[in-house]
């Protein structure tokens, strides 16, 4: 088959340069980016169409041969119309991120740091807790308040009562705090 | 099967008013073996205990659908009546064990197969909804739905009204109780994985009900994680003999089980491993060693919980498993070394441990955990006396041990401890408590006249007959004997623990206050001890339940083996006798045992295991996690970017390539693209280079026109209109939405990776054109588009081929790509307004004149006196809205030229719309241009032009859209035909003449639609209500003098 270099190195510098300004700080040089990686995209689809040829409209006059490859066009169609949806959707991030934070910046992801930096230690998993010898917890009063019969109750104080510490349902809020 | 079924259950329906005395084992004749005449031959009088359809096979469904439906619904039902809902909930095991009862002919029928009922579900991966009711599953059944039905009333007064998340909990215990179900009565592998997954996802939630309790949380966690572990070691298994057995269904498998045992080599090593880990499943499930801790810790449940599924239920899965395997596999390799080494262990272990508990929920789990080894030891031994004992001490434990936690419940209940150094006097306090507790302990220790005493003389001279004559020989045979001895002496050192620490009054005078029981909450385990009596005194029904399952295995013992309360003064007595001396033994030391017990460093500490396993996974989790998660996205593009360059890189390397013969510079069709190609170089090496942000967007804009103009030269004339179009309308989004952002746009210097970015960006860029003129290369075929034209013409009804693809013959693609177009639209919208798509702008008529958009900056007074005169004018001359705005924005000439435009812009779209199903258009085009048409209203006089020009919101649009689209889909289906198949419909009009309509322009219409309203919606955003913050002063705000970053993820 037959590769028109042209495109494909038309194609080849969109990739580099869209690449180069994705891997930017700057969300608009990202988006411009992204634009241009979906147009170099679109040019190495519209490439597998091979030759240049009349435009696929039906004269059953021409054989199929001589239109131009319609099938990677209605790809390009659709990837066109797409991006267009796409570049909308991330101008609204840019104006939004600009919005709340004054910055056009991609920011470092603080939560993911704070992930790797924890600790082994998980007060979910490794805290000390008391033995619980009963279902009814509504009975965790403190010791010797309990109704028994005078006198005859039992030692007390060998119960281990201490009441648990409550939970912590976020691990990373103990670390900010 | 299921065909011939309904049919035959429909004529019985038919045929009822007839026959009133049919019986449901000749429906079954009917529906399995002959036929419908076989079900009229079979009619027998016999009067039924349920009245209605009598089909066990569907009642199998009806049963376990029962359960889920009701447990969905318990909710409500405990919001509207109060605890009183378990009675309810307790009803539908209830019915359910009364039906089983009334199932007792048709499952032990001589001449008939056991119900089952087979539904395909997924043939290909062999997963069918296979259901049999064989005398084991009944016999399980008994337990699962009887105990459960006694638990769900129990219940009633265990828990208080106002306890927090009773609903749930009452609708995971019934739905437990119906998986349990399921899972004794699947007869496929994966099916009975599934249910077997799903009690350990309900044993999860109800043991951690206490959902404020770390220990809770922690022993339901840790079950999860030790269950799920052997249940994923069992999925192999299975899978590994399924597919050796080349069927998933458990009674063919078992069927063929002496054609699998005779296979040599590979096949028969897959089934000794497959079996090997099927029984690592039962062994993790059943609380075996080494995953025993887990049993202990979980209770942590609510003590009903724990009598059901870790006394009569869920533990009893894995004896399932082994006694429904050990009929075919108990010879396998691996098998009497895990069954017997494990279940021996185990015994002696639970036994041991039990002795020095000081919780009375605990002596009764370590107890379990005794039992359960016990257990699997004797059911998995092999052997007609050993499977008839396993099984009678099955249904006994159940029965004795859900009757004893459920007097631990009470215990705990009344007197709000379950410590045996605090409990004193509750036999006096509580006599009935006691009496129930007494039946069920002794059963516990083996002492007559108890079910457990029948079952334990059962399992020694079972035991006997094996060491005897059975297959595992005399050694080990005797081992197996002073082994369980030992652990019964245990058992009955543990009971008699029990009974003393729970109900005896140890120091003289001294009682723990013990409020009255009342019957309700006692008749559960009371009915429970019933039982465990009534099975003592009328052992032969039990074995009679039994025998069919039992007599799958060859005899060891000449006379066989009877359950019976009296044998006379046999061996198996002698050993019963020894075990009560050493267990009484046991428990006089009592003191000593518990004080040696403590001094001796622990033999097996697994949950020690458990714990630092999970610490290193903990340690693996977070180290793996900060070195790949990093928070930083160039990081992570940098790393995908490599990857994809490497792993392209590696296969043109190391593959056979084709390289494309013909390279090309210059296309004879379209000399000219190269100077396109040139400009669009140009421009997208500037919009690297650009330090200002407008002149960036722009440079992206010429190489956007570039390739319209490349389409254009290469006979794609769609696609140039196309990117024309929305090149144009990108350019206007970008200038509304950047506006407020500053105009420079300066590289950072620091970190910036700048030789990094490039490098990459080089060699993935040569990396794609290599992969580009490869790709040509390897074409070998003829297009598949070469056939298109025509199809597009004579199926399509159209001569543009692109557009006919577009919407019929590739129309999926295009409905998936628009419902992502209605999405990013809200999306948009959504990010600006941050709620809904914003309120509807007032009309135009209440806003004053001149009133919008005031500049702050004062303009030179000759200019504020022109303007002010051209908007002077009281009505409105060009545009509807134009007057609204201050008079400094307003433009004449743009004005006028809107005025004179926008019809004929609106009149195109429309043209390209419907005209391009046969030349260049279509509803993306169409729509594009119906959108600029708006753009230049909104541009020319501001959002309240715009909202004039739109009083339909985008909302509306986007979902017409997609609903025309939709429906245009969906309605070949009426008449026949095939989703998205499309119709071609030609009539004559008096003035046009013929008339061709293909229905797929009405698809195109519903694109039209979601493209114009993607397009307002961006106008909407990014144009009029950031026109509004920047007049609030929202978006103009001087950056504080902060340089912290915002915190993330507050």
């Amino acid at each position: 088959m037959n590769a028109n270099l042209t495109l494909l190195l038309v194609m080849g510098v969109l990739y580099a340069v869209g690449i180069y300004l994705l891997l930017e700080k700057s969300l608009t040089r990202v988006l411009l980016g992204l634009m241009l990686l979906a147009n170099a995209t679109n040019i190495l689809l519209l490439t597998t169409g091979g030759y240049a040829g009349l435009a696929p409209v039906f004269n059953k006059d021409i054989p199929s041969g001589e239109y131009n490859d319609p099938l990677p066009q209605a790809f390009i169609l659709t990837s066109i119309v797409i991006s267009f949806a796409v570049t909308a959707f991330m101008l609204g991030l840019i104006y939004r991120s600009w919005l709340l934070s004054r910055a056009d910046d991609i920011q470092v992801d603080l939560e993911d740091i704070r992930v790797a930096t924890q600790g082994l230690y998980d007060d979910e998993e490794d805290s000390e807790i008391a033995v619980e010898i009963s279902d009814f917890h509504e009975n965790d009063q403190p010791l010797g308040k309990r109704e028994t019969i005078p006198g005859i109750g039992p030692k007390r104080s060998e119960k281990p009562a201490k009441p648990e510490k409550p939970s912590k349902p976020d691990k990373p809020g103990k670390e900010k705090a | 099967m299921p065909g011939s079924g309904c049919r035959a259950n429909i004529k019985a329906l038919f045929t009822r008013g007839n026959h009133a005395t049919d019986s449901p084992r000749g429906i079954f004749a009917a529906t399995r073996l002959v036929g419908w005449e076989g079900w009229l031959a079979n009619i027998h009088p016999r009067d039924s205990l349920i009245a209605g359809p009598k089909h066990a096979e569907t009642l199998v469904l009806f049963v376990l659908c029962a359960h889920f439906l009701v447990a969905i619904f318990a909710p409500i039902l405990f919001s509207r009546m109060g605890r009183s809902a378990f009675y309810v909930l307790a009803a539908i095991p209830g019915i359910s064990f009364v039906w089983l009862i009334a199932q007792y002919d048709n499952v032990f029928s001589d001449t008939l197969p056991s119900p089952s009922l087979d539904i395909p579900w997924v043939p290909v991966l062999r997963l069918d909804l296979d259901f049999r009711m064989d005398p084991l599953s009944w016999i399980l059944c008994l337990l699962v739905l009887g105990i459960g039905a006694l638990v769900l009333a129990y219940c009633a007064r265990y828990f208080k009204t106002n306890d927090a998340g009773l609903g749930g909990f009452g609708a995971q215990l019934l739905a437990f109780a119906g998986v349990m179900f399921g899972l004794v009565t699947a007869d496929n592998f994966i099916l009975l994985f599934i249910f077997w997954e799903l009690t350990t996802v309900l044993s999860y939630l109800l043991i951690g009900y206490a959902r404020t309790r770390i220990a809770a949380r922690r022993a339901a966690l840790q079950a999860l994680i030790v269950t799920t572990f052997g249940g994923l070691a069992m999925l192999v298994g299975l899978i590994m003999v399924g597919e050796t057995a080349g069927t998933y269904s458990i009674s063919a498998v078992v069927a063929k089980a002496p054609e699998l045992m005779a296979a040599v080599g590979m096949p028969r090593t897959v089934l000794d491993v497959g079996i090997a880990l099927i029984l690592v499943g039962a062994v993790t499930k059943s609380a075996l060693l080494p995953f025993h801790f887990w049993l202990p810790g979980a209770m942590a449940a609510p003590t009903p919980v724990s009598a059901y599924l870790h006394a009569a239920a869920m533990v009893k899965a894995g004896i399932y498993l082994i006694a429904r395997l050990a009929p075919g596999f108990s010879e396998t390799q691996y098998w009497q070394t895990i069954i017997l080494v494990l279940g021996l262990g185990t015994m002696l272990l639970g036994g041991w441990r039990a002795l020095r508990q000081h919780d009375l929920k605990l002596i009764l789990a370590y107890g379990t955990v005794s039992q359960l080894g016990f257990l699997t030891l004797v059911v998995g031994l092999g052997g007609q006396e050993a499977a008839m004992a396993g099984m009678a001490m099955v249904l006994a434990h159940g029965l004795f041990k859900a009757s004893l936690f459920l007097v631990v419940g009470i215990i705990d209940h009344q007197s709000g401890t379950r410590d045996i150094r605090e409990l004193s006097g509750v036999f006096k306090s509580a006599p009935k408590l006691g009496v129930v507790a007494l039946i069920g302990a002794a059963s516990m220790a083996g002492l007559p006249p108890t079910a457990g005493f029948v079952a334990k003389e059962g399992i020694f001279q079972a035991l006997l007959a094996n060491a005897g004559h059975g297959p595992s020989g005399a050694v080990v045979g005797w081992i197996l004997v002073v082994g369980v001895v030992l652990g019964s002496a245990l058992t009955f050192g543990y009971s008699a623990r029990f009974m003393w620490g729970g109900f005896a009054t140890k120091s003289k005078g001294m009682a723990t206050v013990f409020k009255p029981v009342s019957w309700l909450f006692l008749a559960a385990p009371a009915l429970l001890a019933g039982l465990t009596l009534a099975y003592a005194f009328l052992p032969s029904v039990v074995e009679g339940w039994i025998k069919p399952y039992s007599s799958q295995f060859p005899s060891y013992d000449p006379h066989g083996l009877h359950l019976m309360l009296w044998h006379g003064f046999t061996p198996a007595l002698g050993l019963s006798a020894i075990v009560v001396g050493l267990g009484l033994v046991l428990f006089l030391a009592r003191t000593q045992v518990e004080s040696w017990q403590a001094k001796l460093p622990p033999v097996v500490d697994a949950e020690r295991g458990y714990r630092q396993s999970i610490v290193v996974l903990d340690a693996v989790a977070i180290w793996v996690t900060g070195r790949t998660q990093r928070g930083s996205l160039f990081f992570y593009l940098v790393v995908i970017l490599s990857t994809a360059i490497a792993a392209v890189l590696a296969v043109l390397v190391l593959g056979d390539q084709q390289w494309s013969n013909n390279l090309y510079l210059i296309d004879p069709g379209s000399p000219f693209q190269i100077v396109a190609g040139a400009v669009i170089i140009i421009g997208a090496v500037a919009a690297a280079r650009a330090s200002k942000r407008f002149m960036a967007v722009l440079m992206v804009s010429v190489t956007g026109y570039g390739i319209a103009l490349i389409f254009a030269l290469q006979g794609a004339p769609d696609l140039a209109l196309t990117q024309m179009l929305v090149e144009t309308i990108i350019l206007v989004a970008f200038v509304l939405a950047m506006r407020s952002l500053p105009a420079g746009l300066e590289e950072r210097k620091s970190g910036s990776h700048k030789g990094l970015r490039m490098l990459l960006g080089v060699v993935f860029g040569a990396t794609m054109v290599v992969v580009g003129a490869l790709a040509m290369g390897a074409r070998i075929h003829d297009p598949v588009s070469l056939s298109m034209p025509k199809m597009a013409y004579e199926g399509g009804g159209g001569l543009n081929v692109v557009n006919v693809t577009l919407v019929d013959i590739r129309a999926w693609d295009t409905f998936g790509e628009i419902s992502v177009l209605a999405i990013a639209a809200t999306g948009v919208a959504s990010l600006i307004f941050v709620r809904g798509r914003g309120v509807r702008l007032p009309r135009a008529e209440t806003v004053a004149t001149g009133s919008i958009g005031r500049l702050r900056a004062s303009l030179p007074a000759p200019t504020i006196k022109i303007a002010k005169k051209f908007s002077g004018s009281s009505h409105n001359p060009w545009l509807v809205a134009g007057r609204t705005l201050a008079p400094e924005r307003r433009s004449i000439i743009i004005e006028v030229v809107t005025r004179l435009v926008f019809h004929s812009i609106m009149i195109i779209s429309v043209y390209l719309l419907l005209a391009g199903h046969n030349g260049t258009g279509g509803g993306f085009a169409g729509g594009l241009v119906a959108g600029l048409a708006l753009t230049i209203r909104y541009l020319a006089g501001g959002r309240f032009e715009l909202a004039e020009a739109t009083r339909v919101s985008a909302g509306t649009l986007l979902g017409l859209g997609l609903a025309m689209a939709a429906l245009t889909g969906l309605a070949p289906l009426f008449f026949g035909g095939e989703v998205f198949q499309s119709a071609i419909v030609s009539f004559d009009w008096p003035i046009f003449g013929n008339v061709k309509f293909v229905t797929s322009t009405l698809f195109d219409i519903g694109v039209y639609l979601i493209v114009v309203g993607l397009v307002v919606d961006v106008l909407r955003s990014l144009g009029s209500e950031i026109d509004q913050h920047e007049e609030s002063g929202m978006a103009a705000i001087e950056l504080i003098e902060d340089d912290e970053p915002l915190e993330v993820g507050r």
